[in-house]
């Protein structure tokens, strides 16, 4: 397993936000994480990158990570794509992808990372020299995964990828993320609000309600559930 | 005629004080997003450690340059020891904190060095420049280091990793994080290097106003006010700013009757006041654009 997590939990204040949940990843898989809003999703990601008080164990290629610097936990290939996208909003496309790639130091490889980003998400290099919090909130969601892909990571936790976004752009942004995972074998841990989209997408999904995982299985299984479909599917 | 060129000069020359001060503000504003009260302080103590080191019998130049290499190791000495256990506290604490370095950084220069007024050489000699006698070497020197650190720091910024690093630590901590940035060792960089910008205004400026503790404190006011004219976040627009600073307390006090010697001070935060009224992001500070 990639990704091994037991017993996590996490805390705001005094307020604990997750219950204990044990999940795991296998190594270039694609599993997701559904819920109603306030279910912990995306605590749970920001646990996993060290960015909420949090007990348990975490292990990321058998080793533990549960404690760790956000910078360090980076470092080790785990990209993670942020609700609000995170960009830069000051500084160009190009500069925004570039800081994807701070931690690495093979110069021609990162160049043709940059190029290889630019292939994938055209409208990026038409826009590469413009202040990237002008950027449509589809184009920002592709700059974040833009930025994501320069850390070459192993792992990608993907926050709402689709939230503020037109159906189409939604389409060919899952439709990217389906080939990087394919071409590439990046795992992707993805939390998402539009349960068909993500279903049809990963391979495992698991069901939280209000900190803990109620059900969990491969995600054809859980998108045939009565309970889920008429909950999460509207159908 | 002569007059207007001769007062343009004079301007110039003291804006180039201001210009080297306000890149030491901005250099700071832009690793963390506050403006350091203590700047002007830090200088000054910067200075004094040459001053000593030229009194132990050191020459001019590895006085400068171990100054400016203390200062460095200073500042970054300041951020992990006073400012990082505070880096979540609310502003006014950390405002709060920004005074208690200036009132220590005062008085224990007083303290170390007495508050009796002291000469500090300049390296550029101060006969007039080219036999004019509109501007001296010290001064056309203080022009020609402020603009050169100018320049180096542009392309630092704008065209190293490190810089780029920086700016994405200060702008957007949370974010800079999730690249992997060592955020905490960007802010501690940015004192450092704000500190030995410092450090150089400071030696620049001290042959004009003379080395005691108490000579930052108009010098610091003007560079705020030609930092916040220019724009905090743009160290060129800082500099021009500066320049301008100086050019325009010079114009008015020669020109306009009111104003006269006395009045020069109030200009500067006239300026801060009007500016901000009008382009609260400075002349050339660039208003982030965001869309939603």
């Amino acid at each position: 397993m990639m990704l091994e997590v037991s017993g996590l939990r996490a805390f705001y204040g005094q307020n604990q936000a997750l219950h204990g949940l044990d999940f795991a990843l296998a190594e270039g898989s694609i599993v997701t994480l559904l819920g109603a809003n306030g279910a912990g999703k995306t605590t749970t990601l920001r646990a996993l990158c060290g960015m909420v008080r949090m007990s348990g164990e975490i292990r990321f290629d058998g080793k533990p990570i549960a404690g760790r610097a956000t910078e360090d936990i980076v470092r080790l290939g785990i990209a993670h794509v942020p609700e609000a996208r995170g960009t830069f909003v000051r500084m160009t496309v190009e500069e925004n992808l570039r800081l994807g790639a701070m931690t690495r130091r093979d110069r021609g490889a990162i160049a043709a990372d940059l190029d290889q980003v630019y292939a994938e998400f055209p409208r990026l290099r038409e826009r590469r020299q413009q202040q990237a919090g002008t950027l449509s909130g589809g184009e920002q969601q592709m700059l974040a995964v833009g930025r994501a892909l320069m850390l070459r990571p192993r792992l990608m936790l993907l926050d709402e990828p689709s939230f503020g976004l037109a159906p189409l752009v939604v389409e060919e942004l899952f439709e990217n993320l389906r080939r990087l995972n394919r071409e590439r074998h990046v795992g992707m841990l993805i939390v998402e609000q539009n349960a068909a989209l993500a279903l049809d997408l990963a391979e495992h999904a698991y069901l939280l309600e209000t900190g803990r995982i109620v059900m969990a299985g491969p995600a054809q299984e859980i998108g045939k559930d009565e309970g889920v479909r008429r909950s999460y599917l509207g159908y | 005629m002569e007059l207007l060129l001769q007062q343009l000069m004079a301007g110039l020359a003291t804006g180039a004080i201001y210009a080297a001060m306000a890149l030491a503000v901005v250099m700071i504003y832009q690793a963390i997003d506050h403006l350091n009260f203590a700047q002007g302080e830090m200088a000054m103590f910067s200075t004094f450690l040459a001053w000593q080191m030229i009194q132990w019998g050191q020459p001019y130049w590895v006085a400068f340059i171990g100054a400016v290499v203390l200062s460095f190791l200073g500042g970054i000495a300041i951020e992990r020891v006073l400012f990082k256990p505070i880096r979540n506290a609310p502003i006014l604490s950390q405002l709060v904190a920004f005074i208690a370095l200036y009132g220590i950084l005062n008085s224990s220069a007083g303290e170390i060095w007495d508050f009796t007024i002291k000469t500090f050489p300049t390296p550029f000699g101060s006969a007039p420049l080219f036999g004019q006698n509109l501007i001296s070497t010290h001064q056309a020197g203080m022009i020609g280091v402020t603009l050169a650190m100018l320049v180096l720091l542009y392309f630092f910024f704008r065209g190293s990793r490190l810089g780029l690093a920086m700016r994405a630590a200060a702008a957007n901590p949370d974010s800079a994080r999730l690249v992997g940035i060592r955020v905490g060792w960007m802010l501690a960089l940015g004192w450092g290097m704000s500190a030995a910008v410092g450090a150089v205004a400071g030696m620049l400026i001290a042959p004009v106003v003379f080395l005691e503790p108490n000579m930052m404190l108009g010098v610091l006011l003007y560079g705020f006010a030609g930092a916040v004219l220019g724009g905090l976040s743009s160290p060129g627009g800082a500099v021009a700013g500066g320049f301008a600073v100086g050019v325009i307390e010079n114009l008015a006090g020669t020109f306009i009757p009111y104003v006269g010697r006395e009045l020069k001070l109030t200009i500067a935060l006239v300026l801060i006041v009007a500016v901000l009224m009008v382009r609260p992001s400075g002349v050339f500070g660039r208003a982030v654009v965001s869309r939603v």
